[in-house]
């Protein structure tokens, strides 16, 4: 069965900054690889990269078995979807519509959304704990309420491959583990595959397969998440010491 | 939840307020004409007709101009609600990025020399279009293509050709003053043939209309809109050139009229929402009624004395954009 995300011989830079070199790794459906990295290593660069919207410097990334310029971008917005960080929103808009436009991909140019496209929109936004915020305004959320229905959107978008920049900012606990939940259990349940950038170790070790760690200066680790997740590598990553404690088999890693 | 019904429906809503806008506007005038008259006119044989003066005054005059005023309205109105998408702003209108300035230095400058009135019209066209390639060049530099520098560099542009109008101004001789000023605050009496404008209408509306879903996404933001499919360094460089075009027929046919295209796509977008698939079409028909309407006032109001329409558009466009500034959460200090 071909990956969901081939990643072969990979350099990413953006400006002067190496984020990448020499990355590869495989992505099969139903895994979900957490992203941790220090602030400006370009977690965000790597994510758009694997989007597909950032030219790599070097190497091969397939979708599906296919590069990004064969599928074009209508197919590759079928197959996998991005979370960004932040939410433009210059003009007035409901929320509804705003969980719509992740059936963009999917409407041929004459088609306007139907009774199918309204359903996953409504259904996704329920997913999020946003039912009955349908005719609100998108200006009237709350900073957590707008990153929820982001991730309502991309539900509706229904990918194959989920690429979410950071899908916990502004979000309270409950929020935060709701979502990780809603996306293991798409991957367990659906299959999909999930790309995440992660500030929280704790949480990446609990919904992650594995981890790929961004050192700065293009150096990279990649592997399953309990043999890349230690103290050492860790502390090495944030340049801050931390320390492990158990609970039982849970590991729990704590700053000093 | 948008949908196509609710859609068709605002439009022919529109369009019936259309055609009523230019009934007003052929039935007006010193010369009072009869509905009769005008079916007469517009359709029937009138040769050797005892009627033939109403009849000769609507075909020849009113309806050109009535033409004339619909197309242009509709274009700058168009060209608005494209402006806000690209620059992502709703405050943008199709002058911001300084055609109309670029056409005001054209026309004048032919004014200025005394050149006749075919080669005013090609001054300002010729105007706004080397005010656009400059704005477009310098903004692009290389290759980063944000709103703020596309704006900046418009501004700018902008400034430069007011200092241009003035100059011209200041040196020009007083029988020809008038004129300009009527050109620089938009004036329909000029107004050769509605043609250009309303064929640039079709073909604007026939371009814009397939993309307006993509649009809709261009309004949330590139990240966004290329992750779900849109190529967005394509469409906005589409979207520009036709926003620019539409502008420069406009001006080229009526001079700077102002505010129909901020306030019309403005008002649209807070009746019934920013679908791009409904809001282009219905800013079009909405300017287009405007201008009519206005028009045919700036014609009637003071007769025989005509006003500048450009006048009127932003005696009425002032105080209604004041009003939704203060009024929208969005356009003001939220």
């Amino acid at each position: 069965m071909t990956a969901l995300l081939s990643v072969r011989d990979l350099e990413v830079n953006v400006g002067d900054v190496r984020v990448a070199a020499g990355l590869g790794f495989d992505l099969e459906a139903g895994q979900r690889l957490a992203i941790l990295g220090r602030n400006g290593t370009g977690k965000t660069t790597l994510l758009s990269t694997l989007a597909g919207l950032r030219e790599p410097g070097a190497g091969s990334l397939l979708l599906c078995g296919e590069s990004y310029e064969k599928l074009g971008l209508r197919r590759a917005a079928r197959l996998r979807g991005l979370l960004p960080q932040g939410h433009l929103d210059a003009f007035q808009s409901t929320v509804l519509e705003t969980a719509l436009i992740g059936r963009h991909p999917h409407l041929d140019r004459w088609a306007w959304e139907g009774r199918e496209d309204e359903r996953l929109a409504r259904e996704a936004l329920a997913a999020v704990d946003l039912a009955g915020f349908g005719a609100r305004e998108v200006h009237t959320l709350s900073g957590g309420e707008r990153q929820r229905l982001a991730i309502a959107a991309l539900l509706a978008q229904q990918p194959g491959l989920y690429l979410l920049d950071e899908p916990l900012a502004h979000l309270d606990l409950n929020h935060q583990i709701a979502v990780l939940d809603l996306l293991s259990r798409r991957a367990r349940e659906d299959g999909v595959g999930i790309v995440m950038v992660l500030h929280d170790i704790n949480l990446a070790l609990r919904h992650a397969d594995r981890a790929l760690l961004l050192f700065g200066e293009g150096r990279t680790l990649e592997g399953p998440a309990e043999a890349v997740l230690t103290v050492e590598t860790l502390s090495r990553l944030y340049g801050h010491p931390l320390r492990e404690m158990r609970d039982g088999a849970a590991r729990y890693l704590v700053p000093e | 939840m948008p949908t196509r019904r609710r859609a068709l429906l605002v439009i022919l809503l529109l369009a019936l307020l259309g055609l009523a806008s230019l009934a007003i506007a052929l039935a007006a005038g010193s010369l009072p004409v009869s509905a009769a008259d005008i079916g007469r006119a517009l359709f029937g044989d009138t040769a050797g007709d005892t009627e033939g003066v109403a009849a000769e005054v609507v075909r020849s005059l009113r309806l050109p101009r009535a033409l004339a005023a619909f197309a242009c309205g509709a274009l700058l109105a168009l060209a608005g609600a494209l402006m806000q998408v690209l620059l992502r702003n709703p405050l943008a209108d199709p002058y911001v990025l300084g055609i109309s300035g670029g056409a005001s230095v054209g026309a004048l400058g032919a004014m200025l020399l005394g050149l006749p009135a075919l080669l005013v019209h090609g001054g300002a066209f010729g105007g706004a279009l080397a005010a656009t390639l400059l704005v477009f060049g310098l903004a692009r530099g290389e290759g980063s293509w944000t709103q703020t520098r596309l704006l900046l560099t418009g501004v700018i542009v902008a400034a430069g050709c007011g200092a241009a109008v003035a100059l011209i101004l200041s040196i020009a001789p007083e029988n020809k003053l008038r004129g300009m000023l009527f050109w620089l605050m938009g004036d329909l009496s000029h107004a050769a043939t509605p043609a250009p404008a309303l064929l640039m209408l079709a073909l604007g509306l026939l371009a814009a209309l397939p993309f307006s879903r993509d649009l809709n996404l261009l309004a949330r933001g590139d990240i966004t809109a290329r992750a779900l499919g849109v190529p967005v360094a394509r469409l906005r460089g589409g979207v520009y050139v036709l926003a620019a075009l539409a502008t420069a027929v406009a001006v080229t046919t009526t001079g700077a009229v102002g505010f129909v295209g901020l306030v019309v796509p403005h008002l649209v977008r807070l009746a019934i929402g920013n679908d791009q698939r409904v809001l282009l079409p219905a800013a079009a028909l909405a300017g287009g009624i405007l201008l009519t309407l206005a028009d045919t006032l700036a014609r009637t109001i003071v007769a025989p004395q005509q006003l500048p329409v450009g006048v009127l558009t932003a005696l009425i466009g002032v105080p209604v954009f004041l009003y939704l500034l203060t009024r929208s959460p969005r356009g003001g200090a939220s």
